[in-house]
């Protein structure tokens, strides 16, 4: 099909990207590899693998035939240039920051993130020497008002969790590039088929797979995937891509692979060094829940909307933060980024304060009480009393946690379920 | 012709039908990207005649390297061009007298009036790519590395 001029559609890209029929045996479904390691032809050949002069398979930590195909899927549908699948959406941003960041460095992020990601920058990344700036992302100009000489990245979610919140990324993304860093976006909730943060500006999207990609709840996984535009050499913040390579014998990434350096260094040090591979079963099965992303997503943002429209008129509702929403503050940047829909993660709150989150998460029959999103399965949160309660009543409020919230991620449920088991739960916590 | 993209198609003729590359910038250093895209190529099947020189006299992987496009005693199909886009001009003029029926610029190499005079010499052009890259791409193997080859095919590769 490349042959043609017509570019296949996302649909078609969901279902055949990097997926081609196995060329030994004409398999069609992709094989899961359960391999850890391969076979040399011979020592040349080996040479020419340890030294990144040929293509092929060492050992599953680095590369793995299985999870090369979803790697290329996820690079074809963000319209990336390639991509690193790693164990889970938090090694990912591990690997995308080792990539060019050392001890000193620091970044700009926005505060409204995944409440994991908000202790995994503030807490763990300050053992490597790493220092996150946390900044309100509702005006842009709050980032360039905190990049200091020291910024190597700016970082958002698109889409942030809990949900709601839509930052500008062409804003953000602008910004980012007068200062000659490069915009990491957390695509996660929001996933290619909902917005394409390469479109307007980001050059490295953060995936956690294990979500609606995967869609299924069975499988964790994680990607960083390159947009292979961003210009490693403008200056001198990203050595680690641009001089040589002590543990290759001083070969420079940038110069030798070009747009893909990002992808070429994410495995041979990356992965190398910090270990998180993913599981080929894991890959098999994210591989196999992105075959039907379009139409999951279809229908996840359908019932989001019917649920939040529904929640917005309930007495006991105090309020709802949903960007598919006229009410939302956030509607005009939903048509411009996310013109199909605002996802299906949402919060709303309780009139009833903490009292009666506790009892409505407590009294759902079908709606499933965890600590996760994105799964066909509809899923309820109270935040305060679980994923949020070693914080302080302010730092819950500030992180969108506070006492009233709860979190939704709506799933493909009969959608007349879904609001049922939640009118009951709302009776029960009246 | 437009040089911003070109047709897979395109690159999968030029790379079907040349056997014999002149590589001008070619390096005896074995970490050089010039030496990883000779070293490739040959494992393909091409004769790659490197041409650089200072290293005129010397071989890289068994191949003896010339100084010049002129020196090169035998017939080459196509000229890879591992120089700054403003030293490309004078490489493909020779490419023309040499013969050549293609000229390759690696990336970031670019040089529009050249391309036009070989053009119209009557050769193929390629400009701002890399035939490993491109190689490896069309025959499945960049899939191994996690990129995007764009290659969408229900028919199983060839190996």
């Amino acid at each position: 099909m490349a042959d043609h001029d017509r570019a296949p559609g996302f649909e078609t890209r969901a279902i055949h990207a990097g997926a081609s029929p196995d060329p030994v045996t004409g398999a069609r479904s992709t094989p899961i590899y359960q391999t850890t390691a391969y076979v040399f032809d011979d020592v040349e050949h080996a040479a020419s693998l340890f030294n990144l002069q040929t293509y092929g398979y060492v050992y599953s930590r680095i590369g793995n035939p299985t999870v090369s195909v979803l790697e290329e899927r996820l690079a074809n549908l963000e319209g990336g240039r390639g991509a690193v699948c790693v164990a889970t959406g938090h090694a990912a941003q591990v690997l995308a920051f080792f990539a060019f960041m050392e001890p000193g460095d620091q970044f700009v992020a926005s505060r409204k993130l995944y409440g994991g990601s908000i202790t995994q920058f503030g807490r763990s990344f300050k053992k490597f020497g790493w220092e996150a700036i946390f900044v309100d992302p509702e005006d842009p100009e709050n980032f360039r008002r905190a990049l200091t000489p020291r910024c190597k990245a700016v970082f958002v979610e698109s889409l942030a969790n809990p949900g709601g919140v839509i930052t500008d990324l062409e804003a953000v993304a602008r910004i980012a590039h007068e200062a000659g860093v490069p915009l990491i976006v957390d695509n996660t909730l929001a996933t290619p088929y909902l917005c394409r943060p390469f479109e307007w500006g980001a050059d490295l999207v953060i995936h956690s797979t294990t979500k609606f990609l995967a869609g299924h709840g069975h499988a964790m996984g994680g990607a960083v995937i390159d947009s292979g535009k961003f210009d490693w050499a403008q200056n001198d913040k990203f050595k680690a891509l641009t001089e040589p390579e002590p543990a290759y014998h001083g070969l420079r990434f940038y110069e030798t692979f070009g747009d893909l350096a990002f992808t070429a260094q994410g495995h041979a040090v990356g992965l190398r060094d910090l270990g998180a591979a993913m599981a080929p079963m894991n890959a098999f099965l994210t591989i196999t829940g992105i075959e039907t992303l379009p139409l999951r997503m279809e229908r996840h943002v359908a019932n989001a909307m019917a649920v939040a429209e529904h929640l917005e008129r309930h007495p006991q509702v105090a309020w709802v933060s949903y960007a598919g929403l006229d009410s939302s503050p956030y509607r005009a940047l939903a048509r411009k980024y996310l013109p199909r829909g605002a996802g299906s993660v949402f919060t709303f709150g309780l009139k009833g304060g903490y009292a009666a989150g506790v009892r409505l998460v407590e009294s759902v029959e079908l709606l499933s009480h965890l600590a996760n999103i994105g799964d066909t399965r509809s899923l309820i949160i109270h935040p305060a009393s679980t994923t949020h309660r070693q914080l302080g009543e302010a730092q819950q409020i500030a992180a969108g946690a506070g006492p009233d919230v709860v979190r939704l991620s709506i799933g493909l449920e009969s959608v007349a379920d879904i609001i049922a088991d939640l009118d009951r739960g709302l009776a029960a916590a009246s | 012709m437009n040089h911003d993209r070109y047709d897979d198609a395109y690159l999968r003729s030029i790379l079907r039908d040349v056997r014999t590359i002149a590589m001008v910038g070619a390096s005896p250093h074995w970490n050089r990207p010039s030496y990883f895209v000779m070293k490739y190529l040959r494992s393909k099947g091409f004769r790659v005649i490197p041409v650089n020189p200072q290293a005129a006299g010397r071989e890289i992987l068994g191949e003896r390297v010339y100084a010049d496009l002129a020196d090169i005693p035998d017939p080459v199909d196509m000229v890879d061009i591992f120089r700054r886009s403003e030293a490309a001009g004078p490489i493909v003029d020779a490419a023309i007298r040499k013969g050549a029926r293609v000229v390759w610029m690696q990336i970031g190499v670019r040089n529009d009036e050249a391309a036009a005079r070989a053009e119209a010499a009557g050769l193929r052009v390629v400009m701002n790519r890399c035939p490993k890259i491109e190689y490896s791409r069309l025959h499945g193997e960049l899939a191994w590395s996690g990129a995007n080859t764009g290659i969408i095919s229900s028919r199983r590769r060839r190996l």
